[in-house]
């Protein structure tokens, strides 16, 4: 339910009583909920994660509709309307989930406007070719897969049963990626370069998804005390390589990185060094789609203002309506 | 020899308005005016494809009849291949068409014939569709005198396409002519309820050639058609 | 520039996933009025045929207990384990009881 804050109380003097509950209740592995007290920083990392999650979802439409249009079969073109409409419909369940936390989603849609919270830097890469919507299939939703199924056990309830409704329609979003991506790589030659192509360009960026390694990431261990994050970056990053390689070689195609070889004392993929300077310069906005992505978005809220000030200016004229159907029973 | 009685142009106009409706709707996705809307804006894409593909397959290849026919071979009205311009635009699009789908999916449900089982189904996305054309023509009709004015001005620009709704269509079993007292009524009942007035200007072209139903097409369709069919072309016998 | 005054106010959306069932919280969405909630419920929350009815409810609208009730709220309830049938010893062989 979304309801705002017990506002106002002085957090750091919160009672003693407060912290013990909160802490037991997350130490149970319960779920805190809207109404709960809870402590400032807990209620901020929680805004700006599951903000940052939302206007992933919203900024990710982009590259994938840039092909709506191109789609080069009418299957083809009804699965990607029906997975970027799903991307929408992510982001409205996340925005609810962070309104639960009191703040409102015209404020975090602003934030996102005005560049103040950021969404994730992969959506910053171009789609290129038709392969690419493939890629983004199988390897950026594989990596978002990955790092969203611990959350729905997060420690806040409206964020963790956002993500499960998220998790469970994603499933056939990596499907037809990868469905896509064999279709290509098993057909006409050109077609397989072009699956090949988009798998080198969108391959180590993936990797970039889950974030700086451990011991640079500034969030991650309180997080993973307050139980909104299960997992490191690098062990969910490691789990995303190790399902990766064997996927790769059942499409026929290759991941572009020499230094990729099984390590039978870990049992593990040992893979090759990231460009952590790539990851930084396109975070602080020089990828090569920063600009463009935020100025479609802005652009689309602009234009659509007139539109929402008039349905609001309907609505204050006929507030008789009610809408209703029926009695509610 | 197979004998056929589907009605192959009649199939194929429908099929065409669908396609083409749905492209057009395609393109908003990422632009809505809010993000509930770019939900609403996919459900009716996704509804008038699948009907397109529906109609395809009783004719051909799905693929080949959307990818590898010429402008020209193209039926549909040239309502629908109008560009979006703005959401004003889009509605007024809509609000013409839906109402006019929805008359004659409910004629050809009730007639015997080889469209009858898709115009069942159909005709409940097309109620759908039509309430949201409805709902946002009164929202933006009596909103604000920015809404007000772009809305009248949608639907006197889109209204010379609206006659030809109403032309015979080939093996169609039902007469789109005997739709338009109803259509009018329809549609002129939600302008004055938007508390906007009824276009007046011709609603047909003067051009003797005909219209989208003759395979005469407007110059933005060309580009549309471009866009949509360059990378199945560009791979002749491909899969995809 | 300015949209505090354009923002559409939020709504609770319950949805009856199946007859028989009770309609639950299923989450929240903006729009303009109560018509448009409705149909914005439909299209965010049924795509995948998830309902056969929905409820949709001005968050405003609600309310809620309090968590610093709770207490007095919950917790009276707790010990009055009379009210639950295994609170109640039978003799052993009794059936339909």
């Amino acid at each position: 339910m979304t309801t705002a804050p017990a506002a106002g109380a002085a957090n750091e003097t919160a009672p003693a009583e407060l912290v013990a509950e909160f802490d037991a209740v997350v130490a149970a592995d319960g779920r805190i909920e809207p109404r709960d007290w809870m402590p400032d920083a807990y209620r901020a990392t929680l805004i700006r994660q599951i903000a940052q999650h939302a206007h992933s979802e919203i900024i990710g439409m982009q590259p994938e509709a840039n092909w709506i249009t191109r789609a080069p079969s009418l299957r083809r073109k009804a699965i990607l309307i029906a997975k970027v409409q799903d991307e929408a419909g992510h982001g409205l369940y996340l925005y609810g989930a962070a309104e639960t936390l009191g703040v409102s989603r015209a404020e975090l849609l602003d934030k996102l406007h005005s560049g103040r919270q950021r969404y994730s830097s992969i959506f910053n890469y171009p789609t290129l070719t038709w392969a690419d919507v493939g890629a983004i299939g199988w390897l950026v939703d594989g990596a978002a897969i990955t790092n969203q199924v611990p959350l729905c056990r997060c420690s806040y309830g409206p964020y963790a049963r956002a993500m499960v409704r998220v998790c469970k329609e994603e499933s056939f979003h990596q499907r037809q990626g990868y469905e896509l991506l064999y279709t290509l790589s098993h057909g006409t030659e050109e077609q397989h370069a072009m699956a090949q192509d988009a798998v080198n360009r969108w391959w180590w960026p993936s990797l970039m998804m889950f974030g700086p390694p451990d011991d640079e990431s500034a969030h991650s261990a309180q997080s993973m005390a307050w139980r909104i994050k299960r997992h490191s970056n690098d062990e969910l990053r490691q789990r995303f390589v190790d399902i990766c390689v064997p996927q790769a070689e059942a499409l026929g195609l290759t991941l572009p990185d020499p230094d990729l070889r099984w390590n039978e004392e870990r049992g593990r993929w040992d893979f090759g060094e990231i460009d952590w300077e790539e990851f930084q310069q396109v975070l602080r906005g020089n990828g090569p789609c920063n600009e463009q992505r935020l100025t479609q978005r802005r652009t689309a809220h602009e234009d659509g203002a007139w539109v929402r000030e008039a349905a609001a200016a309907y609505a204050a004229k006929h507030q008789t309506d009610t809408g209703r159907e029926a009695t509610a029973v | 020899m197979t004998t056929t009685t589907v009605p192959t142009t009649a199939a194929l106009s429908l099929a065409d308005d669908a396609l083409v409706l749905s492209h057009r709707l395609g393109e908003w996705i990422g632009h809505a005016p809010v993000l509930e809307e770019e939900v609403a804006l996919a459900n009716i894409a996704l509804d008038l494809l699948g009907q397109a593909r529906f109609l395809y397959s009783m004719v051909g290849d799905e693929d080949e009849l959307a990818y590898r026919r010429e402008e020209r071979a193209f039926l549909n009205v040239q309502l629908v291949e109008q560009t979006n311009g703005d959401f004003a635009a889009t509605i007024a699009r809509q609000l013409y068409f839906s109402c006019y789908q929805g008359l004659l999916y409910g004629e050809l449900a009730a007639a015997d014939g080889e469209l009858a089982a898709l115009a069942a189904r159909a005709v409940k996305e097309v109620a759908y569709h039509q309430d949201h054309a409805v709902q946002w023509t009164l929202r933006l009709g009596d909103g604000t005198p920015e809404s007000r004015t772009r809305m009248q001005d949608a639907l006197n620009a889109l209204w010379r396409y609206t006659g030809e709704l109403f032309t015979p269509v080939e093996g169609l079993p039902v007469d789109p002519a005997a739709l338009r007292d109803r259509w009018l009524d329809v549609v002129g009942g939600v302008i004055r309820q938007a508390t906007l007035t009824m276009p007046d200007g011709p609603d047909h072209t003067p051009w003797a050639a005909g219209a989208g139903r003759q395979g005469i097409h407007t110059e933005p369709f060309g580009r549309m058609l471009a866009e949509m069919q360059h990378l199945h072309r560009a791979h002749p016998g491909a899969s995809w | 520039m300015s949209t505090q005054n354009t923002d559409w106010p939020l709504w609770e959306v319950f949805v009856r996933s199946k007859r028989g069932l009770s309609h639950s919280h299923a989450g929240s969405l903006h729009a303009p009025d109560a018509t448009m909630a409705l149909r914005n419920a439909r299209d965010l929350f049924t795509r995948r045929g998830e309902g056969v009815s929905i409820w949709v409810v001005p968050a405003a609208a609600i309310t809620a207990s309090s968590p610093d009730e709770k207490d007095p709220f919950f917790e009276p309830a707790a010990d009055k384990t009379y009210r639950h049938p295994t609170f109640y010893t039978i003799p052993e062989g009794v059936k339909h009881l």
